[in-house]
């Protein structure tokens, strides 16, 4: 059955260290954090139509942690986990992001803060992808940069997963 | 590290939705300011921002043209990382699709669980 879209998601980065997402959902607030936060929900819609996920398990307080695991088509497993920091019901989650497949410089190098506005049953949801410092957000997109045609876009793939959440 | 501070800035220039749109009307070739102003719908002293942003990042070329300063869009600098953002964003707007679709079922659910006055505690969320 067609589900009605509200459009593509939008992408800016608001400083040299911030990457913003930003989408409208036709439903309220408590509902899609529902989906956000449930993970037989998550399991399917976060791989979008890459493929599948194998693992999704949340604990969702503070210090609590999460890991997600996606197996991209025909590649390998591509995996995430982080610690809940900030936990306000179907208003803000304040999270730690670490793809585990790339070396990173600690495990809160990258915080998403994803929060959850509601206008007239619809949604609002802004996911902020904050860096530690404009060096860490430019070793993340460039290290998209090295590497041949295929493997460059492989790791694109993977890198904006990585900082996404 | 000279380069990744030019790959990041080139970024940024790229990751504004009204600059990308710039980059999107001088792929179809060069143009003077004027036409941006028009095409967009902006003011001209914001569309000027923007192009002196994309040009520091060396992302548009300028030329004098008699009175005219005609604009043009330097491809190879922006191809790979034109392709980082539209396939970030493209992964978040199939994420986003896919998510819509849970809502859906999520609003039915909630829909049949009032009209029945039943407990849905037997919730299944597999299709």
């Amino acid at each position: 059955m067609p589900v009605p879209t509200s459009g593509t998601a939008t992408v800016t980065t608001p400083t040299d260290e911030q990457i913003l997402i930003t989408r409208e959902f036709d439903a309220p607030k408590h509902l899609v954090w529902k989906a956000w936060t449930t993970p037989e929900l998550v399991k399917r819609w976060w791989s979008g139509r890459r493929g599948e996920m194998t693992h999704v398990e949340i604990d969702l307080r503070v210090g609590g942690t999460w890991r997600y695991v996606m197996l991209a088509h025909g590649e390998s497993e591509i995996a995430f986990h982080g610690t809940y920091r900030e936990v306000v019901p179907e208003e803000r989650i304040v999270t730690t992001e670490v793809f585990e497949g790339m070396p990173g410089p600690s495990e809160d190098a990258v915080i998403n803060i994803v929060t959850f506005v509601e206008e007239d049953g619809r949604t609002r949801l802004e996911l902020l992808v904050q860096a530690m410092s404009k060096e860490i957000r430019d070793a993340i997109i460039d290290s998209g940069m090295e590497g041949g045609m295929q493997e460059q876009m492989d790791a694109l793939e993977e890198l904006a997963i990585s900082l996404a959440g | 590290m000279a380069r990744a501070a030019t790959t990041a800035d080139t970024f940024n220039a790229v990751a504004e939705p009204r600059r990308r749109q710039i980059l999107d009307v001088l792929a179809g070739g060069e143009r003077p300011v004027n036409d941006l102003v028009d095409e967009l719908g902006l003011a001209q002293p914001q569309v000027s921002k923007h192009l002196r942003v994309l040009r520091e990042v060396g992302a548009v070329d300028v030329r004098e043209e008699g009175r005219q300063r005609l604009y043009s869009i330097n491809d190879r600098a922006l191809k790979p990382i034109h392709d980082w953002v539209k396939n970030y964003e493209q992964l978040w707007t199939e994420r986003f699709d896919e998510l819509d679709a849970v809502l859906d079922d999520l609003k039915k659910e909630e829909g049949d669980a009032g009209a029945d006055e039943r407990d849905s505690d037997g919730d299944d969320p597999d299709r």
